[in-house]
């Protein structure tokens, strides 16, 4: 073995770059976000208020909203791209012509900048020269209006979330499912199971690490979601898709509040650590332990 | 037999509604802005390139297109290069904490982006700077800010392809008297190019997209494609055929790159999903 001190050497450009940029800002934010500080009041100065700003973000009742819609969205896109994820994959065992091409076409939406897939989105369904709203109104009679309806705009964010990350899952599941050995299926069939009870007693507990640990990736995906919210729909109408990410750009950032926007950028960031580390301890654990 | 063509006509129908986004977005880009408003056709008759061309003519997009080439190449080099000596050094060594320090890398990943916003904006505004000098709105700085989600990503996705080449050979190496510098890039180097350059090529593809920390960091020197793309959505009207096609412009490298990598991207992407 070699001396370690050149193994710290070599990692410490590295940790160097993490700790000022990835660590030292939140220690930074944390210290600011107990102060009274906002550069362009009538008193600019750093002021030490205790924990007035967190008192302030429980009863803000626009981020309370905002961490409401954000769950709700996160919901409803996670477990359709599941259900539709698992679907597809199911579809891509088979043999059939052409299955790289269809997987490359498939994998698109993956490389898509969240900008650009809002973008997109935006060109389809705003009125009047959407695509989406014109065949909805010409075939249904349906006047689709993502700029003044709040279901419409919520669900178009959901279905574009799927549009852009439902290939993801269905990838991970192919990759889980090729990996199953076929005793068990080729068993159960001799024993006269049918295709929904082959699936709920033996696919789905086989796949079930691989599902979770999607679930874990989407989720923490989900609830960063900005950039294509911010391009579809601005976070509008009123607060209906202002996503907690969209809600900091739009109504924290630009206020040059500094000791308040730091406060909700701590709360959101223990928030988000206290879903991961639930669904971890509650969802992924236990079952490593036993498998 | 025939069950096979179900599957195949099952799946043109999914690219379909996977292509047809994009083929819309093109629709749009060459499209003068009178028809826009006329009914919407689905099929593409002419090709109208104005807007390609007020694009390429627009100065400040130009400079938008090359900063954001200089970022995602300067950021790809040096999280690659940085993530292969982290990865080399933490498999090769016998450091103490050296898994916790794997693990705290990557934590930097897993925070949202939003959160970033307002941290990095005061201290790059605050305490990042000497005298009237400061990361704020310079290439190299968000050079920098993006090692945040990639260095992590870098020194996860290289990890296995360093400890994939046997210890053997450096050790080797080192006995006939090279230098530990010598082992790291004649020996361990060439070997893990593969690894390196799908590492490389994503990294560039993540920071080539991104939009959220170049909007709120960057004011106009450094301002790169994806913020230009929102600068043409204003309250007063969007300008769509040209935010169609800076949308285009900024999609076409990344379909590039994802064309070079597509076997390896699958297993890039799913990182760790698959692992269970």
């Amino acid at each position: 073995m070699q001396s370690n001190r050149l193994g710290w050497l070599l990692l410490a450009p590295t940790l160097l770059i993490l700790a000022m940029f990835g660590v030292f800002p939140f220690i930074y934010v944390l210290f600011v976000s107990f102060h009274q500080w906002n550069p362009f009041a009538v008193n600019p100065e750093m002021m030490f208020n205790w924990a007035a700003n967190y008192r302030r973000v429980v009863f803000d009742a626009q981020f309370i909203a905002s961490l409401g819609v954000t769950a709700a969205f996160v919901f409803f896109a996670v477990v359709s791209e599941l259900v539709i994820g698992y679907a597809l994959a199911q579809a891509f065992m088979k043999d059939f012509p052409g299955k790289a091409f269809f997987r490359t076409i498939h994998t698109l939406p993956l490389i898509m900048a969240p900008i650009i897939v809002g973008s997109v989105w935006k060109l389809m369904t705003t009125p009047s020269i959407g695509i989406i709203p014109h065949l909805l109104d010409n075939w249904f009679g349906y006047d689709l209006n993502i700029g003044q309806s709040a279901t419409a705009a919520f669900v178009v964010t959901v279905i574009m979330d799927i549009w852009h990350w439902t290939p993801l899952v269905t990838l991970s599941l192919i990759a889980a499912l090729v990996s199953l050995p076929p005793d068990p299926f080729e068993q159960a069939q001799i024993d006269g199971a049918g295709r929904w009870q082959i699936f709920w007693h033996i696919t789905l507990p086989m796949i079930r690490p691989a599902i979770l640990a999607t679930v874990f990736i989407r989720l923490m995906d989900a609830l960063r979601t900005v950039d294509e919210v911010l391009m579809l729909t601005g976070g509008g109408p009123g607060s209906a898709t202002r996503y907690v990410g969209v809600h900091i750009f739009k109504e924290v950032f630009p206020r040059t509040n500094y000791g308040y926007g730091s406060a909700i950028s701590v709360v959101v960031l223990y928030v988000t650590i206290v879903v991961c580390w639930l669904l971890y301890v509650g969802l992924i654990a236990p079952r490593n332990k036993k498998g | 037999m025939s069950r096979n063509w179900l599957y195949v006509l099952f799946w043109i129908f999914v690219s379909f509604l996977t292509l047809f986004p994009i083929y819309w977005l093109f629709v749009i880009s060459v499209k003068p802005a009178v028809e826009l408003f006329s009914t919407p056709d689905l099929i593409l008759r002419d090709f109208y390139w104005k807007n390609y061309v007020d694009v390429l003519n627009d100065r400040t997009l130009r400079s938008y297109m090359v900063n954001s080439l200089v970022i995602s190449s300067g950021n790809a080099v040096l999280c690659t290069v940085l993530g292969f000596l982290a990865c080399y050094a933490l498999s090769r060594f016998d450091m103490g904490g050296k898994e916790s320090i794997f693990f705290w890398t990557i934590t930097n990943r897993m925070a949202p982006p939003a959160v970033f916003l307002l941290p990095l904006f005061l201290l790059l505004t605050q305490v990042y700077k000497m005298g009237d000098f400061s990361l704020l709105d310079t290439r190299i700085g968000m050079i920098l800010v993006y090692c945040t989600f990639n260095l992590p990503f870098a020194i996860w996705t290289l990890r296995p392809t360093i400890e994939g080449i046997p210890k053997e050979l450096d050790e080797a190496a080192h006995v006939d008297g090279a230098s530990p510098w010598r082992v790291i890039w004649e020996v361990v180097f060439p070997l893990a190019r593969p690894g390196l350059a799908v590492t490389l090529i994503l990294t560039w593809v993540f920071a080539w997209n991104e939009y959220l920390l170049a909007a709120t960091l960057t004011n106009f020197n450094a301002r790169t494609l994806t913020t230009g793309l929102s600068e043409y959505v204003t309250t007063t009207g969007t300008e769509w055929g040209i935010m169609a096609t800076i949308s285009v412009f900024t999609l076409i490298p990344a379909l590039i790159v994802f064309g070079m990598v597509q076997r390896h991207i699958v297993a890039g992407l799913t990182f760790g999903a698959v692992k269970g």
